[in-house]
């Protein structure tokens, strides 16, 4: 086999198409996952087992399927009697969904890791349990746990051909069309190599903040 | 003398040292608090008036901190009640019952009560400026400029007024407790709890703290509830010494008398060890 620079060349339009599917799915998911995990996180904090006990079994039941599935559920099952969406908003709530259940565990370990004391100098200076939230306990939590969040977006970067699954043609379901189409292998090459011009440098940032942020 | 009855628990102070304004201030009721079963408080009785400023002494896991715990409600009595200015800390009277209070009325009463911790506590996310305006503006409704005002005035007396903008990990240990205490001094207090505020700091800086809070023994009218190993400064600032031992108040007085001349042995004993 010899590398042909005229197939790169041919499948470049479609490479463009699915690097752009990959981030908006990438940005999309992570958005989801961090917020959506911060309040998971929270509700199972709250003192009140209604709501604790709900998302403590949805979470861990959306933890423990494969995101396969999830998607498969949400782009075919939800639409019987709920909203109906594209592929690729299926598969960034999708992968946002899943993901929201491992990051709401790291905010978990952040939340347990601020002090004790900080707690009771909020309660000796009455500070309103919501004020005690967002100015004393979340601003630590989240800065020691950035790297961790972090960790979770390569992941799902590399999760992310799942969605090609329900049609959502990212990077490597371009390829992968590309290459059987025109039983070619320089496409595929492509999409690893664009994995690893996005996600060196990413991991390389992730260690400069981790360095900065968790002393 | 009972030390539980709660009319007599401070007797022998109020005639050596008149109260400020006389009235009480604070009343442990017939508390009791276990924990797994190990009973730390029982049945206590003690009252403090007004003004005052009481060190409690005691061999360690006398339930010194617990008392001080139970004032800021960080930790609920299993048995009794407790009063701050007349009004239930964690009761509320509810058609003639004593009920449980709900998190309103315990934030109404203890808004009255600051503490200062062993450890500092101070929110390392924020600037000493801010950790000082943060309750002031959040709790009281102060506006920014009032809560900054009285913090500026509160770092100028515990002597860091030029540290306002640095965040507290670039303190020492002694200058983060001296801003501590501007931050519990911010919200006004009635009481403030100050539970071995010099045990966590190197010897050099305990000195420092001491001195401010001299100042604020000597210049306020807060009524202090101290726990301390530092016999000199007990004596000091002390109007009534409490000793406690296995969840009761043995023995309580002035300084003078706890120190100088106790009437029980359990007292003496204590006091030769730690002297
Ligand atoms: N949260 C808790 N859980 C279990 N036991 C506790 C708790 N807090 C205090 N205790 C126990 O209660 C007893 C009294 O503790 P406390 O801290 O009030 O004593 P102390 O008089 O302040 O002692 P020290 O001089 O050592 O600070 C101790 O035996 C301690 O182990
Ligand atoms: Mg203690």
């Amino acid at each position: 086999m010899n590398w042909d620079w005229s197939n790169v060349d041919a499948f470049m339009p479609r490479f463009w198409d699915g690097v752009l599917v990959t981030l908006q799915a990438l940005a999309g998911g992570a958005v989801i996952a961090f917020v959506l995990g911060l309040i998971w996180a929270i509700a199972l904090r709250s003192p009140t087992r209604w709501v604790r006990w709900p998302v403590a079994a949805f979470t861990e039941f959306i933890r423990n399927t494969p995101l396969l599935v999830q998607l498969f559920f949400l782009f075919y099952v939800v639409p019987e009697w709920g909203p109906s969406m594209s592929p690729l908003v299926t598969g960034i709530v999708g992968l946002g969904l899943h993901y929201s259940t491992y990051t709401s565990e790291v905010y978990r370990a952040g939340i347990e890791g601020v002090p004790a004391g900080q707690w009771e100098a909020a309660t000796a200076l009455s500070l309103p349990k919501r004020r005690t939230w967002t100015a004393v306990i979340l601003p630590q939590a989240v800065r020691r746990v950035i790297p961790a969040l972090g960790n979770y977006v390569i992941v799902m970067l590399k999760e992310s051909p799942q969605l090609a699954a329900i049609g959502a043609l990212e990077m490597l379901g371009e390829a992968r069309g590309f290459s059987n189409e025109t039983f070619t292998f320089e496409a595929i090459s492509i999409v690893g190599l664009a994995f690893i011009v996005i996600a060196y440098p990413a991991s390389v940032l992730l260690r400069v903040l981790e360095r900065r942020l968790v002393r | 003398m009972s030390a539980e009855s709660p009319h007599t628990a401070n007797t022998p102070v109020t005639d050596a040292n008149p109260a400020v304004d006389g009235s009480e201030l604070i009343r442990f009721d017939k508390v009791t608090k276990r924990f797994a079963g190990n009973t730390v408080l029982d049945n206590l009785c003690f009252s403090v008036d007004s003004g005052k400023h009481v060190t409690l002494i005691g061999p360690s896991g006398s339930g010194k901190t617990t008392i001080l715990r139970l004032l800021m409600t960080l930790v609920k009595p299993d048995e009794g009640t407790i009063k701050v200015g007349g009004d239930y800390l964690t009761h509320e009277e509810r058609g003639g019952k004593l009920v449980p209070a709900g998190e309103k009325h315990i934030r109404e009463v203890r808004k009255n009560i600051g503490m200062v911790f062993q450890q500092f506590n101070l929110f390392p996310n924020m600037k000493v400026l801010q950790n000082i305006m943060e309750a002031p503006v959040q709790v009281l409704g102060l506006s920014k400029d009032e809560a900054e005002a009285r913090a500026r005035e509160l770092l100028d007396m515990v002597g860091l007024a030029d540290r306002c903008d640095e965040y507290p990990s670039r303190l020492s240990g002694g200058q983060q407790q001296r801003v501590a205490i501007a931050r519990a001094l911010a919200m006004r207090p009635q009481v403030l709890l100050l539970d071995e505020v010099t045990s966590a700091l190197d010897p050099e800086l305990v000195a420092g703290v001491l001195d401010v809070l001299r100042d604020v023994a000597r210049t306020t009218d807060i009524t202090m509830l101290c726990v301390t190993h530092e016999m000199n400064f007990a004596r000091d600032i002390s109007d009534q010494v409490l000793m406690f031992d296995g969840g009761k108040v043995v023995e309580s007085g002035s300084p003078e008398k706890i120190f100088g001349d106790p009437d029980h042995d359990r007292t003496r004993e204590f006091l030769s060890a730690v002297l």
